[in-house]
């Protein structure tokens, strides 16, 4: 029941949203939903009885459907990085002034629900349901709030996605066929036997929609433009929790049900990724606008997480399951500080900021913290998560070329630490510009925002142990699941 | 049998009303009611009630397929009316005509929807289409009107001679006129194959399936805009239930001579039905081109011809009209009939904005509504059937025409309107336009509602 719960409050919440006429009123009821939607999945967390992380209502019986959903381990996880973002995120948009404000919490709201949804959804139709609702509020949020060139950015997004997601659909609709009993259940689609040419065409069905989503190199193209036009509190939505929806199909959906071509494709995906993550983190170092940057910078990081999840090493996936949480918290704290800058300053511009420090210590302070995560120093929280893959794909039983992966994946992140430094440099030091002259510290609610998400990020960088522990019988039964059962090993 | 003979009757009364009867409105309303009664009937049948009981002598069936046809065909008409009927009084001065010719296609759709003697197939066809020729140029005095209705005629005139000659030699070939026993022995007779190639065609120009589309741009976009609507959709699912009817009762035994030429045209209406609406300024040009492409998506209910298919197509055509028609009846009132002129509609009218949205959704296939579910049917009916690869270039379709439902999209919502007009809208059509809207996401939640009714 708490599972119905986590999505029901914010989809109840969000039609409420709606017809919230009055401004203010509209943004205290969102995040009032949004805080109960957080207490909803941590007593989740929390609660030992486990009949209460699952729910099943029958539902399009005849075309082999069920409502089904349920929290374990990565799910549970993914839905905490949600019920925990929407807040943070609320606060610290909370003086943009949105127009149409009941519509824009309204989607946003809705957005949640879907996110949710695909997080929890143990049946592969209502996975694809949820993946496309996710979707279709951001469309509007997007077109309707973003910046100058918002509409053509935001439909060749659309398009992209949409493009993926349908072929997604027919791969799930023919692996539908092979079930034994017909049926779109995950225990189904895992149970499945298909001969290694098939799995390779399923595999490739699938993984396109999942590779558009994170992205992956070479599907990443819609990927900066859109951060950079959309309102900030969805650009957050979409670094934080959305590409996040990619590497979550992939494991839930790829992996154990065509292990053999996860295995047979493993060396091309993982080459994919690695190559993004240098040829991103290059550009980010190009880079003179701060959205930018950060979107190429998340292109990287996110490559090494898809790396690490085809490496398929149980100390490599607990990391990427760590650094999906850790990198959601850090690119909003990364998100939140742009929009400050940029609403104070009227500039995104790295060239056209500088010597904050002394205007700004709070703000200095709390974005270095941030930088430091960014770039996986000790202690940050990202520390932990990155030494995890590094190891996994070390580790690696599955492809030959690992030292290389390594060491390729490795110089991502000296140049992550290229980019990140330089940007601090640029924004804090140096002389004051025109624009940063009559700077300001933090508001109250940015300050609160910016708090908590550090305060996460020195937490989990000490002590990692929670999060390792939600997800430790998970990766174990995944890769039961992944590998051994239907693959000749070497 | 009771649709047949009171959308007959209906027609009748219709034609007599003109003179009989002072007000438009009185005869808007008496269309209302005889149509409604025509409902009541579908739906008595449905139970087994019939008012008169007629020996057809096993030229027709009237199984639960049929009637449920019949229903939605019945169904989506009313709905036609309640939110276009008005708009019908400016196309000419024969009002009550229209609607008499709207009642005899009804009645035609019934026979193309139960026959089971290609005579009655004939007959269908044909009572379908020539009040059509009528209607297309029902605007008298606009040349378009009147190109459509011609080109319609003659290119109308030329496929039903070749289905003609299609049914006479399948005739030669079988002996008989009764679908059901037109059977293939070992050896398949090269006139049978004639024959059937000859329906084929003449289906495929009256479903305007590529390459016999020809027309339909031309003569979708000439017609006057509300009988479009009409011939877009409603009629359009009927051609296509007696092309399934047609291949599944005669011709599945002869799948291996047609299977390919079919996804052939599948593949090409999907194709050219796509891309050629991608290039539209005008949104009926556009939605004639739509036409064409969710005519592709129906075809592959004709290729597969599994059970999936039988449920998808009666979904596909009520989710298909439904959105069509609501989307028809907002484009009557506007004036700019182009993506600009509905810059900035949302603001104007926010709550038929959405109302489209919904529709728009639907047609492009996104989940939560009945276009989502009746497409998936299609797919299912497709990879089911072991053709994968048709299936992908299905949807790789889909997603172009996801770029032409959402520009409206992005005209309503996102463009500023320069100097737009203000449209005139009535709150009882906003209100069928909610209840439209509220029916293609119950369709699209549990499909069911509508396919169960086919067995129980």
């Amino acid at each position: 029941m708490i599972v119905l719960l986590l999505i029901l409050i914010p989809l109840l919440g969000g039609l409420v949203a709606f017809f919230l006429k009055d401004a203010g009123l509209a943004r205290g009821w969102s995040l009032l939903v949004t805080l109960a939607t957080l207490a909803v999945s941590l007593a989740a967390i929390a609660t030992k009885q486990h009949d209460a992380l699952t729910f099943s209502a029958p539902w399009m019986g005849s075309l082999g459907s069920s409502f089904s959903i349920g929290l374990d381990g990565m799910g549970s996880l993914l839905c905490l990085l949600t019920a925990v973002s929407y807040p943070i995120i609320l606060l610290a948009t909370w003086r943009s002034g949105h127009r149409k404000a009941s519509n824009f919490f309204g989607l946003m709201l809705l957005t949640q629900a879907g996110l949710i949804g695909v997080f929890t959804a143990t049946d592969a139709l209502l996975f694809y349901f949820f993946w496309e609702l996710a979707l279709i509020p951001v469309y509007f949020l997007c077109s309707g709030w973003g910046g100058e060139r918002r509409i053509p950015v935001t439909f060749k997004f659309f398009i992209y996605t949409f493009t993926g997601s349908v072929l997604m659909l027919i791969g799930l609709t023919y692996v539908y066929f092979q079930t034994p009993d017909r049926s779109f259940s995950m225990e189904s689609f895992y149970a499945v036997a298909m001969s290694n040419a098939t799995q390779s065409w399923v595999f490739w069905l699938l993984f396109v929609a999942f590779a558009v989503k994170m992205p992956v190199f070479p599907f990443h193209t819609w990927q900066p433009d859109t951060y950079e036009q959309s309102p900030t509190a969805t650009t957050m939505v979409l670094s934080g929790i959305m590409v996040k929806m990619g590497l979550f199909g992939v494991i839930r959906w790829v992996l154990p049900v065509v292990p053999t071509a996860a295995y047979q494709w493993g060396d091309v995906v993982m080459s994919m990724a690695v190559i993004g993550i240098i040829y991103a983190s290059i550009i980010a170092i190009q880079q003179n606008d701060l959205k930018r940057l950060i979107a190429y910078s998340s292109i990287a990081h996110v490559g090494l997480m898809a790396a690490t999840v085809f490496a398929e090493t149980h100390t490599g996936l607990q990391g990427v399951m760590m650094q999906m949480f850790n990198h959601g918290i850090n690119i909003i704290g990364l998100w939140i500080v742009v929009d400050i800058i940029e609403r104070r300053y009227g500039t995104r511009k790295l060239s056209e900021l500088g010597g904050l420090a002394q205007k700004a210590p709070g703000l200095t302070i709390l974005l270095v913290i941030i930088a430091f995560a960014n770039i996986s120093l000790p202690l940050t929280n990202s520390f932990i998560g990155e030494f995890m893959m590094f190891n996994g794909i070390w580790n690696s039983d599955v492809t030959q070329y690992h030292a290389v992966f390594t060491a390729l994946a490795g110089l991502g992140i000296i140049l992550s630490a290229v980019y990140t430094l330089n940007m601090i440099q640029k924004i804090f030091f140096g002389p004051t510009t025109v624009l940063t002259e009559p700077a300001r510290d933090l508001a109250g609610n940015e300050r609160l925002a910016l708090g908590i998400l550090v305060a996460i990020i020195l937490f989990f960088g000490v002590y990692p142990q929670p999060l390792l522990n939600l997800t430790d019988g998970f990766v174990a039964d995944l890769l039961k699941a992944a590998r051994y059962s239907n693959l000749p090993m070497k | 049998m009771n649709t047949l003979i009171l959308s007959a009757l209906s027609g009748v009364v219709m034609m007599f009303s003109g003179f009989l009867l002072g007000s438009r409105s009185a005869v808007r309303t008496l269309a209302h009611i005889l149509l409604l009664v025509v409902i009541a009937g579908t739906i008595l049948e449905l139970r087994g009630i019939e008012i008169v009981h007629i020996d057809t002598r096993g030229m027709m069936v009237f199984d639960r397929f049929a009637l449920m046809f019949m229903l939605v065909a019945n169904l989506c008409t009313f709905a036609f009316f309640a939110l276009s009927s008005k708009d019908m009084e400016r196309v000419g001065s024969n009002y009550s005509d229209y609607f008499a010719l709207i009642f005899f296609i009804l009645s035609g759709i019934v026979l193309a929807a139960s026959f089971k003697s290609l005579l009655i197939l004939f007959l269908g066809i044909e009572i379908i289409s020539i009040p059509l020729y009528i209607l297309a140029g029902s605007d008298k005095l606009n040349l378009k009107s009147n190109e459509a209705s011609l080109k319609y005629f003659l290119m109308g005139a030329f496929s039903t001679g070749l289905m003609l000659m299609g049914i006479a030699l399948v005739y030669g070939a079988s002996g008989s006129f009764d679908t059901t026993t037109i059977h293939a022995t070992q050896a398949v007779p090269a006139l049978l194959v004639a024959g059937m190639m000859l329906l084929l065609f003449s289906m495929a120009f009256k479903a305007s399936a590529a390459p016999f589309h020809f027309w339909t741009p031309d003569v979708y976009d000439g017609s006057p805009t509300v009988f479009t609507s009409f011939m877009a959709t409603v009629v359009k699912a009927a051609f296509f239930i007696a092309f399934m009817r047609l291949f599944s009762d005669a011709f599945s035994g002869l799948a291996p001579q047609w299977k390919l030429l079919v996804s052939i045209m599948v593949a090409l209406t999907l194709f050219i039905g796509n891309l050629t609406a991608v290039f539209q300024q005008s949104v009926k040009r556009m939605l004639a081109y739509s036409s064409i492409a969710q005519a592709g998506f129906m075809l592959l209910a004709i290729y597969s011809l599994n059970s999936d298919a039988k449920e998808g197509l009666l979904l596909y055509a009520a989710a298909y009209s439904l959105a069509t028609i609501g989307i028809f009846a907002v484009l009557v009132k506007m004036k700019d009939q182009s993506f600009e002129g509905f810059n900035g509609f949302a603001r104007q009218h926010p709550v038929v904005a959405g109302a489209l949205v919904i529709f728009l959704l639907s047609l492009a296939g996104i989940p939560l509504t009945a276009g989502f579910i009746s497409k998936f049917y299609m797919l299912r009916a497709t990879i089911d059937g072991g053709s994968l690869g048709l299936a992908i270039f299905a949807v790789l379709m889909a997603a172009v025409s996801v770029y032409y439902y959402f520009r409206l999209i992005q005209s309503m919502y996102f463009k500023d309107a320069g100097n737009a007009v203000e449209v005139p809208i009535s709150a009882g059509f906003r209100a069928t336009l909610i209840v439209l809207a509220a029916l293609t996401i119950v369709l699209g939640l549990f499909p069911q509602l509508l396919t169960s009714w086919l067995y129980f």
